[in-house]
């Protein structure tokens, strides 16, 4: 991924900030502009996630593309924050601890390093919740 | 609207075709489309191409231009128009064919779809399919295509009764399909045995599980079906043809394991053709994954939701099943050029309808469909065609 794209990304990605449209009360993560119910009329502000949420589903990756391939096998999960959005991103754990339903919190870590450009890419990742 | 014919069909056969470059391959499968329409080229009025990702494949852009040029009509100045929506590009590239003749706009239009896959390496390939997806919120974090089928598998066998078994069913079944087919790119048949020992590549998928890395071509050509008997016999009508979207991550929709785009396509079809899959005799839908195909067989309403797992295991998708599904051996079997897949459906359920099918022929098929489908359910179009 070029640096240009990443950095724009970086409040999202450390932060874990998103919006949240002030008319219906949906929160969306990444943010949105514009909410898909209340379209125009909706009133969309920054919001902060806590970082807690649920497995909904995962799989554990064996075949990586390049950038990934020096950490398989890794699980990866589609999480629901508690706010309601949902994101796709990796759990830290042993492929067999992680279950539908299992709770996890955000943390911070290195996603990967960039291959061409050797820049180290930091991200959300989820650890479980003792 | 007019309606509208498939006049002609060809298509190159599947696999790592590296003696053939991405110009050999759909010159190929154009000639042979036109050979089959009695057509000679200079009577093609326009063009539609499906392809994927020639840009990271082969580091070629423009490809409705090479193609024109390379198919000898550079000089006729024919619109020729790439249309790219990943694996379902090939669809959509038949779709708009089907509406430029449909609408009067044009009346001889080729419809193709080509991709070659095997220039790169694999762990490249991986990544470029892997745009196919949301690359900023699901590639970023290390999601592959296969790994993101993997965690509807996983949903999907938490809240239905769908076994390991049942689902290397779906791979047996199509390399039984594609072992009688000649353009197939895997020609022998498997047992459950061989899916549940190869390779892990996202749990709970295996390397048999998942379609493979394939360069082809394929090519129809439609014409108004008022004026389809002046180039064949046997002209096959297009009865529906229908698309839909949906949220490009898989997180962001209503049900992990129910494509709503493959829902509101088969129902738009089925509208438009004013039938149901009652009245469908073949289909070939988009098996890029074991589990794509049972989630497709139910999202298009051939069994109920929950039940594609057995429905499979008894037969009921093979050649003398009640409804035959991937007759052409499928993704996994025939191979996957992403943008030529959608195409290559259409030049199944052509040779089915006309008779042509061989040892996977389906006895008195009049209606066939077909499902394609890009990214994770992102894009799906879907098609009807009948003997006329
Ligand atoms: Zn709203």
């Amino acid at each position: 991924m070029s640096v240009a794209r990443f950095w724009r990304k970086i409040p999202q990605r450390y932060n874990m900030l998103g919006t949240r449209c002030e008319t219906c009360g949906r929160h969306f993560f990444p943010p949105r502009s514009f909410c898909p119910e209340c379209r125009r009329t909706g009133k969309i502000a920054d919001y902060k996630f806590a970082g807690t949420g649920t497995v909904v589903t995962y799989t554990i990756i064996h075949t990586a593309s390049e950038q990934f391939e020096q950490l398989t096998p890794y699980v990866l999960a589609i999480v629901q924050l508690d706010e309601g959005p949902r994101m796709t991103a990796q759990v830290v754990c042993r492929p067999d601890e992680v279950k539908i339903g299992m709770r996890v919190k955000r943390a911070f870590r290195r996603i990967m390093t960039d291959g061409e450009s050797g820049v180290i890419h930091y991200g959300t990742k989820f650890v479980p919740v003792e | 609207m007019r309606d509208v014919a498939v006049i002609g069909a060809g298509c190159t056969t599947f696999g790592e075709k590296w003696s053939s470059s991405f110009r050999d391959l759909f010159v190929e499968a154009g000639a042979l489309a036109l050979e089959d329409a009695q057509l000679s080229g200079e009577k093609i009025d326009a063009m539609y191409v499906g392809n994927m990702s020639a840009g990271r494949f082969i580091e070629q852009e423009h490809i409705g231009a090479l193609i024109a040029d390379y198919a000898g009509l550079a000089t006729h100045h024919i619109p020729s128009t790439r249309v790219e929506a990943a694996c379902a590009s090939g669809g959509l590239a038949f779709r708009q064919a089907v509406i430029a003749v449909a609408s009067g706009m044009e009346d001889i239009v080729v419809a193709a779809g080509v991709e070659k896959m095997t220039d790169v390496e694999p762990g490249a390939s991986t990544d470029t399919l892997t745009g196919a997806a949301d690359r900023e919120w699901e590639g970023f974090v290390g999601a592959t295509f296969p790994g993101l089928y993997a965690m509807i598998a996983t949903d999907y066998m938490h809240r239905y009764p769908l076994t390991r078994e049942q689902l290397a069913m779906v791979a047996v079944k199509n390399h039984y399909n594609g072992a009688r087919n000649p353009i197939a790119q895997f020609q022998q048949e498997i047992t459950i045995d061989t899916v549940l020992k190869s390779t892990m590549v996202a749990e709970p998928l295996r390397l048999f599980d998942c379609s493979p890395i394939t360069d082809g071509a394929a090519a129809v050509i439609v014409a108004p079906l008022e004026r389809a008997r002046e180039f064949t016999d046997a002209p096959i009508k297009v009865l529906a043809s229908a698309q839909a979207s949906d949220t490009i991550t898989l997180h962001d929709r209503r049900d992990i394991s129910t494509l709503d785009a493959s829902i509101s396509a088969g129902q738009r079809a089925f509208k438009m053709a004013k039938l149901s899959h009652k009245d469908i005799d073949l289909v070939e839908v988009h098996d890029c994954f074991s589990i794509a195909e049972i989630c497709a067989i139910e999202d298009l309403g051939f069994c109920r939701k929950g039940e594609a797992g057995k429905f499979t295991a008894d037969g009921q998708t093979a050649l003398d099943g009640k409804i035959p599904v991937n007759t052409s051996g499928g993704l996994k079997a025939c191979g996957h050029p992403v943008g030529a897949t959608g195409i290559k459906q259409v030049f199944e359920v052509v040779q089915q309808l006309k008779g042509d099918a061989g040892k996977r022929q389906i006895d008195g098929a009049k209606i066939g469909m077909t499902h394609n489908v890009g990214g994770t359910g992102a894009t799906v179009a879907v098609h009807i065609l009948g003997r006329v």
